[in-house]
């Protein structure tokens, strides 16, 4: 089948797969809200969302078609062209990650070698950093073109907060680097599923807390959601969006939860890697599946301890937001980079 | 018509349109966010020479950072149409004169100079733009004139720092 000499069946299986992901990610992200809710219930001893369905499980699709139902408004001064592709944009750049993350390793479908990550591609690593710097556009964009001076000064907050600490997050990762010798994704899980390595957080754990915290920086998660603080901003960078361009602000944020979730599994936590399990032992399908089982395990325990520090951690003030990032994060990242430098030389002997 | 070939004229069309939208946007987010259009055009043309890694940098510096500034410092201007001063039209009758001719001289010397010439693109099939080759090169052969440019940039950042401090 090669017409425009294009593998028309190659097309189909990445479309397929795209089609997978992508909405797995936003089923996954609209349970995330319900969970959101739930842990917060549980820590501040409340029942929480209990009434939609049983357990209250059908809370997500109600709070969806609320927010669908409500009335569009777009303020009279805004620009509309920009208000409209705001919330378009946040929600792109955050879907975009998914593609360079390898699920699980391949399936075996009537002699066809699928594999579970839309393209593996050698510099995968960097196409994160690249969209994680694209997602400032959408907040930025927003709360411009809301024409409303606290939306401005939340987009201002926001941009300046991702800016400082992508580059934390940029240092922390070449120590990944060092030790993996590739940018690919695929090849850093494959080198800590390797027989006698272990998972990179053994190798890196300064790092791993580093890119943490940086991770609750970009998705603007509690304590370090300046872009949204109530008590000054009123709402943040979408307070002037209703209906549903306000629901994929807040979506978008989540699905970035998710996506950095499953970035950091990949990086530190073995991706889909099932410890003390042999996988090469097991039928290629089988292992595939539970792959994907591993690497959602790792992801919703990820999101887990995002909610459990949301709900336990206040707000850090700006002032010390700007200095734990510049004077802190920064130096640290640049001393686990020397001494991981320093000790692979000495393993290598030179 | 391969499929480089029809990404090629795609990228090419996309990139000449944005340039153009950035200079006939009245409103100078919009020429930013065009500008943006034009570097992830540019960058997918380094895709299709197989140079990954300049595609993706060219992204992360370009339009993931300079572009933010830029945006930082016209929202913060509050520039927009009205705010724009009104030029004379023979004014910019003369400027889009002396753009053409601009090109016209650009035009024919890339087309006359002698490296370029009788040389056929190697359209993903380059090596010097992966990440590898580039770092080696950069690291053995250039490797004075690469530490110079980041003594360089240190250079600048203290200089901020330093204005930044005294205002």
């Amino acid at each position: 089948m090669t017409l425009l000499a294009i593998d028309w069946l190659l097309i189909i299986e990445k479309l397929i797969l795209i089609a997978i992901i992508v909405f797995a990610s936003l089923g996954i992200a609209l349970y995330t809200t319900f969970a959101e809710r739930k842990v917060a219930a549980v820590l501040q001893d409340r029942p929480g969302p209990n009434r939609a369905g049983p357990f209250g499980l059908l809370q997500p699709f109600a709070d969806g078609l609320k927010l669908i139902m409500k009335e569009e408004i777009i303020p009279s001064h805004a620009n509309k062209v920009l208000f409209v592709l705001g919330p378009g944009l946040a929600m792109t750049a955050a879907l975009m990650t998914c593609s360079v993350i390898p699920w699980s390793s391949h399936l075996e479908i009537f002699d066809r070698k699928v594999d579970l990550q839309i393209a593996d591609i050698n510099i995968g690593i960097l196409y994160i950093f690249g969209v994680v710097s694209m997602g400032v556009y959408g907040m930025m964009i927003g709360g411009w073109a809301s024409n409303n001076k606290f939306s401005l000064m939340a987009a201002l907050r926001g941009a300046s907060q991702a800016i400082s600490y992508e580059l934390a997050m940029g240092l922390s990762l070449i120590a990944v680097l060092m030790l993996s010798g590739s940018l690919s994704l695929k090849t850093i899980v494959d080198g800590q599923m390797a027989e006698g390595s272990y998972w990179n957080i053994v190798y890196q754990p300064l790092g791993f807390i580093i890119f943490f915290v940086c991770a609750l920086a970009e998705c603007n998660r509690t304590p370090f959601d300046l872009p949204e603080a109530e008590n000054e901003l009123n709402f943040g960078y979408h307070q002037e969006y209703s209906s549903m361009k306000l629901g994929f602000y807040l979506f978008s944020e989540y699905i970035n939860m998710i996506m950095s979730s499953a970035v950091m599994a990949s990086l530190y936590f073995g991706g889909f890697d099932v410890p003390f399990l042999d996988e090469s032992t097991l039928a290629p399908n089988i292992a595939a599946l539970i792959g994907v089982a591993a690497l959602l395990t790792k992801i919703v325990i990820f999101i887990f301890v995002f909610m459990w520090i949301r709900w336990t951690v206040p707000r850090f003030r700006y002032d010390q937001l700007m200095n734990l990032g510049w004077k802190t994060m920064i130096p640290l990242a640049l001393f686990n980079m020397l001494v991981t430098g320093a000790l692979i030389l000495l393993k290598a002997g030179v | 018509m391969n499929i480089s070939q029809f990404l090629f004229y795609f990228l090419t069309v996309l990139a000449l349109f944005s340039a153009v939208m950035v200079v006939v946007s009245k409103n100078p987010v919009h020429s930013v966010l065009w500008l943006i259009a034009v570097f992830f055009a540019i960058s997918g043309h380094y895709i299709l020479l197989n140079a990954q890694f300049l595609a993706i940098v060219n992204l992360i510096v370009y339009a993931g950072a300079i572009m933010v500034l830029f945006l930082f410092v016209i929202m913060l201007m509050n520039l927009n149409a009205s705010a724009e001063p009104q030029k004379n039209n023979w004014l910019k009758l003369a400027g889009v004169i002396a753009g053409g001719c601009f090109m016209m001289v650009l035009v024919s010397l890339v087309k006359q100079a002698n490296e370029l010439n009788n040389i056929a693109v190697t359209m993903g099939s380059g090596e010097i733009g992966l990440i590898k080759n580039l770092g080696k090169a950069l690291f053995n052969d250039f490797v004075v004139p690469f530490e110079i440019s980041s003594v360089l940039f240190l250079s600048a950042m203290v200089g901020a720092v330093v204005i930044g401090k005294k205002a």
